[in-house]
């Protein structure tokens, strides 16, 4: 839940270093770093490296590949994976072209108005602060005793109590992803729609163009990399998220993450927690991957957001 | 004008999509016997002493958090664009990098750390505050970025130094007022996070806010649905004041540019 990138400040690409003669050229002057570097180490860095080396080490410290094995050679762990994956696909393509649209019609408004000020932070609070609280909304709402099972039972009749186990399913969990995706998405994208100038527009109308020729010409091929930039964005969220999974399904980990709480909290099972790590270690390198190729399109989008 | 019909089209469909689940926690929260409404599970927020210790040690959390991140980035930060500009790139790479690590995977790695923390300063809830500075991290880092890139801070600085200033009356006088809008908007960020966290809390067993209400939503659901309301809604309120404070700073780059 806690994974949102704003774009990058388009400055970032563009101002310069301004430095005086003789300033930050003494040694000492590093020294001013230290405490924050320290920190990181402490807090960050260390408990990366726990987990790296951890993956590679069984539990009295000597180095194996044994996790490594268990988890890409176990059904289980495997499994685990590919749905990860699949319903992190899934969500971040659904959020992305919703997300995109409502970032599009909220654009439409005026800049300062109020419905751009209201849908902004309400995205805020969904996408990165409603974690484990929206698997309640829900079931509130899809849940046995949930409004619209209830709703449905009462006003046409329909029975939906005894089906409403969809939610703790693979297509729950993608609406309920999907949920948090659609407002994350709308952070991100909001500046790419802010950059189409409307100059192009007119231009694109004054030579007659139509509204599909202007977004298949010019506003598509703009926003293409953003969109794609931010749907990477979007997947990574995705495979990282656990609160809202873990407050929603409390039996089974058909998810990497609930994988590794089953991992983390059962450590009697002997060698378990080594296992969470290679787990771990395998969700940092398909984040990583998906990272790297978002910062290398960021770099790309950087030009036309000025 | 088929453009509006579609706009208009875009923003009930997507709007009731995103409404309809609080709409639901709210009639949920407020179902009493039979078909009447009643407002027993709001009040229940106030006297369930668990769900009040776990309000008060997230609050206090948040607190101590923001207060940490400050300490640690405000003059880091700072001294990085003023004295060593080199290792900017490097302290840009440490604050961006929670982002790239999961929290699952960090509290992985953490619980040797917190096993040490936890000897060293007792098994308090409160510990929390040192992984939860690193998580803000990242959306502290832009912020303030954001804050100092917007002022000239080095004519600032020598300036103040010129006329006689020490380093700390620098940052206390010059800077940190120059910034003001960054250090609130960084410091709303942190609150927010720090109340929504469950992953770390969870799995490291402290009851905070968050564990605390998941526990909750298996006995007695409603009080659950009905403190979930309340948090979204002060986390809502808290972006929205952000939204105030903080000025649009890319519409004005733009505009400056064009």
């Amino acid at each position: 839940m806690t994974d949102t990138l704003a774009p990058v400040s388009a400055e970032t690409a563009t101002a310069g270093p301004v430095r005086r003669r003789g300033t930050g050229r003494r040694w000492t002057a590093y020294l001013g770093v230290l405490p924050f570097l320290a920190y990181a180490a402490v807090f960050l860095l260390w408990p990366t490296y726990i987990v790296v080396v951890g993956a590679f080490q069984d539990t009295s410290g000597r180095p194996t590949t044994s996790s490594i094995k268990a988890v890409t050679t176990g059904s289980n762990y495997l499994d685990a994976f590919l749905e990860s994956i699949e319903l992190s696909l899934v969500t971040a393509l659904g959020g992305a072209v919703l997300g995109a649209l409502l970032a599009w019609a909220v654009t439409e408004s005026k800049p300062d108005g109020v419905l751009r000020k209201l849908v902004v932070a309400a995205s805020g609070v969904l996408a990165q602060f409603g974690g484990a609280m929206l698997a309640f909304a829900f079931l509130a709402t899809f849940g046995f005793n949930g409004f619209v099972t209830i709703l449905l039972q009462d006003a046409f009749g329909i029975d939906t109590q005894t089906s409403a186990g969809w939610i703790y399913g693979f297509w729950g969990l993608a609406v309920v992803y999907t949920y948090f995706q659609i407002p994350l998405m709308l952070i991100v994208f909001l500046p790419a729609i802010d950059g189409l100038r409307p100059q192009w527009r007119e231009a694109s109308d004054s030579l007659g163009g139509s509204t599909w020729a202007y977004w298949r010409h010019v506003g598509g091929p703009i926003l293409a990399p953003s969109f794609i930039g931010a749907t990477l964005l979007l997947f990574a969220n995705a495979f990282s998220a656990y609160a809202t999974a873990a407050a929603l399904i409390s039996q089974g980990s058909p998810l990497v993450t609930l994988q590794i709480r089953a991992a983390v909290t059962s450590e009697v099972v002997l060698g378990q927690a080594n296992i969470g790590k290679a787990l771990a270690l395998g969700m940092v390198v398909v984040v990583a991957i998906v990272m790297t190729l978002y910062a290398l399109l960021q770099r790309r989008t950087a030009r036309w957001l000025r | 004008m088929s453009r509006r019909i579609f706009r208009w089209l875009v923003l009930v469909l997507v709007g009731l999509y995103l409404l309809l689940p609080l709409f639901a926690m709210v009639e949920f929260s407020t179902r009493g016997a039979g078909n009447s409404r009643s407002l027993e599970a709001w009040k229940g927020i106030g006297t369930n002493s668990d769900l009040v210790a776990g309000i008060l040690v997230s609050v206090e959390l948040a607190v101590l958090t923001v207060a940490g991140m400050l300490v640690l980035l405000v003059p880091t930060m700072t001294w990085v664009h003023l004295r060593v500009p080199r290792v900017r790139r490097l302290v840009e790479f440490i604050c961006l990098l929670p982002l790239t690590i999961p929290a699952i995977v960090l509290v992985v790695g953490l619980a040797p750390i917190y096993a040490w923390v936890n000897y060293l300063l007792g098994n308090s809830g409160l510990t929390l505050t040192f992984v939860y500075i690193v998580l803000t991290l990242p959306f502290a880092y832009r912020a303030l970025d954001g804050g100092l890139r917007a002022i000239d801070v080095v004519t600032l600085s020598e300036a103040a130094r010129g006329l006689g200033a020490s380093w700390l009356n620098v940052l206390l006088h010059v800077i940190i007022p120059n910034i003001r809008a960054a250090i609130i908007s960084a410091s709303v960020v942190s609150v927010a996070l720090v109340l929504g966290e469950y992953t770390i809390a969870s799995l490291l067993n402290f009851n905070t806010l968050q564990p605390v209400i998941v526990l909750l939503g298996k006995r007695n659901a409603a009080i659950s649905v009905a403190v979930s309301v309340a948090a979204l809604l002060f986390a809502f309120v808290l972006l929205l004041v952000l939204a105030q404070v903080a000025p649009r700073r890319r519409a004005k780059a733009v505009e400056g540019e064009s």
